[in-house]
C-alpha cells in the first residue's frame, strides 16, 4: 500500500474549481513529483494534504488512514512536513531558531539536538551562520534553511513546492543532490516543480497536472520520454 | 527648581511606568495581528471596576489576584468573541469590530455603574509616604516604574528564550507557515491577549491608586497616550513602547511644572503627528518592507 494516497481530491476557491478531482500515490521511499505549468494546482495539492486549505471532495490517506480535514498540526505530528513555495522562513528568527521550531511539536531534546547536528552536516553553510538572522541569509541559504526546518519535525514525507524556484543554476543543482541525498537515507518524497527536467530526472515517478487535473503519470523516464511532455513541459530542455 | 525637579521627575517616571503597562497590550496585539485593538483602554477600565466592586466585599489579598483573573478572562473572551472569528477578514472589519468592543464596555459601564464615579478602594500598602531628600511621595509612586521595568524585562526574556516567546515571533511574522510548523496560532494569539491584559490590570491597580476614582471613561485618555507612546517607540516593538512610555510620562511631568499644565495633553497628541510626520515606524520599529 502507498504511503499517501489522494484520491478524486477536490478544492474550491469561491466558485472556482482549483482542484478538479485528482488522484495520485505516493510509495514509500520513493520521490514522486507533479509537475505543471503556473496555475496547474500544484500547491493547492500540497496545501490540501497539510489542511491549510480543506477539499470539497475527496480523501487523503496516509498510512491507510483518512487524514482528510484533520488539523494542520495532526498532519505534521503524523509525519507529513512541508517546505512551502517561496521558502517562507521566519525572517525574524535566527538559523537555529528556524530548525528548532521546525521541531515545535516534538518534546525529545536529545535527539532534536541530534537532527539540528545532522541538518547542519547536509547544509554547513547553515552550520556557519546559525546565529543569524535568517532574513539576512541568501536565496539559496533560506531554500536550504526551508528544507532543513521541514527535516526537523522527522516526517516520513516530506513535501517540496518548488524549491528551484528563482535560484540560480548551481544553487539548483544542490538542491537536487540534497533531495537525492534525502532519499537515499530513507525519506519519501513528494517534489513539487516547474522545473520538469530536473524533477523528472531526479524522481521515481511523476504526475502531470493540467488546470486541475492529472493529464499524464508514469515513470520519471517514461514522462521524460514522452513526446506530449516533451513538447509541453521540456521545451529545448528535452534534448539534454 | 532643583527641588521642584526631582518630584516632577518621580511622577514622570511613575505616570510613564502606567502608561507603559498599557501600551504593551497595544504593541502585542499589533505586532502578532496587525491590529490596533480599540478595547484595550476600556479593558484597563474594567479592571478598575472590578476592584472597586471586589473590594467592596473582600479583602484585597483575595481581590486584587481576582481583578487579575476576572481582567484577563475579558481580555481573552473579546479575542474569541471579537476578533477570532474574524482571522481571514480584512484587517479593516477586525478594526471595526474592535471599535464595537470599545463602545460596547463603555455602555456596559455606564449602564452597570449608572455613569457615576466610583471611589478607587486605597490600598495601604501603596498609598503610604514616604520621605525622599527634602520631598515626601506615595510609595506607588515609586513602585510603579520598578515593578514596570521588572515586568517588561521578564516579558521581553520570555519572548526571546522560550518556546512560546518562538512561536510568537513566528506567528507575528507568517501565520501560516507557523501552522504548517505545527502551531495553534490561535491559542498564541490567545497568549497575546492574556499577557497584555495581565499588565493591563496590573497598571490599572496601580493609576488609580493615583487618581482614586473610576468612571466609564477614565480609560480613554491614559489609553490613547499608552497607545502614542507604542507608535513613539515603534509600534510592535516591546522595549520601544516602554521606553516611548517613559519618554510620554516625564515629558508631560515637565510640561506641567513649567506651569502649562493645560497642554500636557496636547504635547503627546502633538508629539504623534511629529512622528507620523517624520519617522512613521518610531523609535525601534521595523520597516515594514522587510516583511517578506
Ligand atoms: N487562496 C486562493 N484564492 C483563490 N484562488 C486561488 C487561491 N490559491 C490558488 N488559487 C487559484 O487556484 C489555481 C491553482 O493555484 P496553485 O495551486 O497555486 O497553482 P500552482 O502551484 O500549480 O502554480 C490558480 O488558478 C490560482 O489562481
Ligand atoms: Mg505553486
Amino acid at each position: 500500500m502507498s504511503l499517501l494516497q489522494v484520491k478524486n481530491l477536490k478544492v474550491n476557491f469561491g466558485g472556482i474549481e482549483a482542484l478538479k478531482g485528482i488522484s495520485f500515490n505516493v510509495d514509500q521511499g520513493q520521490i514522486v513529483t507533479l509537475i505543471g505549468a503556473n496555475g496547474a494546482g500544484k500547491s493547492t495539492t500540497l496545501r490540501a494534504i497539510s489542511s491549510l486549505v480543506y477539499p470539497s471532495e475527496g480523501s487523503i490517506y496516509y498510512e491507510g488512514r483518512d487524514i482528510t480535514r484533520l488539523d494542520p498540526q495532526k498532519i505534521v505530528e503524523m509525519g507529513i512536513a512541508m517546505v512551502p513555495e517561496g521558502r517562507r522562513v521566519f525572517s525574524n528568527l535566527t538559523v537555529n531558531e528556524n530548525l528548532l521550531i521546525g521541531a515545535y511539536l516534538r518534546k525529545d531534546k536529545a535527539a532534536i539536538a541530534k537532527d539540528m547536528d545532522h541538518v547542519y552536516d547536509i547544509f554547513p553553510r547553515l552550520g556557519e551562520r546559525h546565529w543569524q538572522l535568517a532574513g539576512t541569509l541568501s536565496g539559496g541559504e533560506q531554500q536550504m534553511l526551508a528544507v532543513g526546518r521541514g527535516m526537523m519535525s522527522r516526517p516520513k514525507i516530506l513535501m517540496m513546492d518548488e524549491p528551484s524556484l528563482g535560484l540560480a543554476p548551481m544553487v539548483v543543482q544542490d538542491i537536487f543532490r540534497i533531495i537525492k541525498r534525502l532519499n537515499e537515507e530513507g525519506m519519501t518524497i513528494l517534489l513539487i516543480e516547474q522545473n520538469a527536467n530536473a524533477a523528472l530526472h531526479a524522481a521515481h515517478y511523476g504526475y502531470v497536472l493540467e488546470t486541475g487535473h492529472v493529464a499524464m503519470q508514469g515513470t520519471g523516464r517514461e514522462l521524460l520520454e514522452n513526446r506530449q511532455v516533451r513538447e509541453a513541459y521540456l521545451g529545448k530542455s528535452a534534448k539534454r | 527648581m532643583i527641588d521642584k525637579l526631582l518630584p516632577c521627575l518621580l511622577s514622570g517616571v511613575s505616570v510613564g511606568g502606567q502608561y507603559a503597562l498599557i501600551a504593551v497590550g497595544y504593541t502585542m496585539v499589533y505586532g502578532i495581528l496587525r491590529l490596533i485593538n480599540f478595547a484595550h483602554g476600556d479593558i484597563f477600565t474594567a479592571a478598575g471596576f472590578f476592584m472597586v466592586y471586589l473590594a467592596a466585599s473582600l479583602p484585597l489579598s483575595l481581590s486584587l489576584p481576582l481583578v487579575i483573573l476576572l481582567t484577563v478572562a475579558l481580555g481573552f473572551a473579546v479575542e474569541r468573541v471579537a476578533y477570532k472569528p474574524l482571522r481571514s477578514a480584512p484587517r479593516m472589519s477586525v478594526m471595526i469590530s474592535a471599535i464595537g468592543v470599545s463602545y460596547l464596555l463603555q455602555n456596559l459601564m455606564w449602564y452597570i455603574t449608572g455613569g457615576l464615579a466610583k471611589q478607587y478602594p486605597v490600598i495601604p500598602w501603596l498609598s503610604t509616604s514616604i520621605a525622599i531628600g527634602p520631598t515626601s511621595t506615595k510609595i506607588v509612586t515609586l513602585f510603579t516604574p520598578v515593578l514596570t521595568i521588572i515586568l517588561s524585562v521578564a516579558l521581553v526574556t520570555l519572548i526571546r528564550r522560550t518556546k512560546i516567546g518562538m512561536a510568537m515571533r513566528a506567528v507575528s511574522r507568517d501565520f501560516e507557515t507557523a501552522r504548517l510548523m505545527g502551531i495553534k496560532i490561535d491559542s498564541v494569539i490567545s497568549a497575546t491577549f492574556i499577557i497584555g491584559s495581565f499588565l493591563a490590570a496590573v497598571g490599572s491597580v496601580l493609576y488609580f491608586s493615583n487618581y482614586t476614582s473610576v468612571t466609564p471613561t477614565i480609560g480613554a485618555m491614559p489609553g490613547l497616550k499608552a497607545f502614542v507612546a507604542a507608535v513613539f517607540g515603534g509600534i510592535g516593538s516591546i522595549p520601544g513602547a516602554v521606553i516611548g512610555a517613559f519618554v510620554i510620562g516625564i515629558c508631560e511631568n515637565i510640561i506641567k511644572m513649567l506651569g502649562y499644565t493645560t497642554f500636557s495633553d496636547a504635547f503627546t497628541f502633538a508629539l504623534l503627528i511629529v512622528i507620523l510626520l517624520f519617522k512613521p515606524t518610531g523609535l525601534f520599529g521595523e520597516k515594514i518592507s522587510e516583511k517578506v
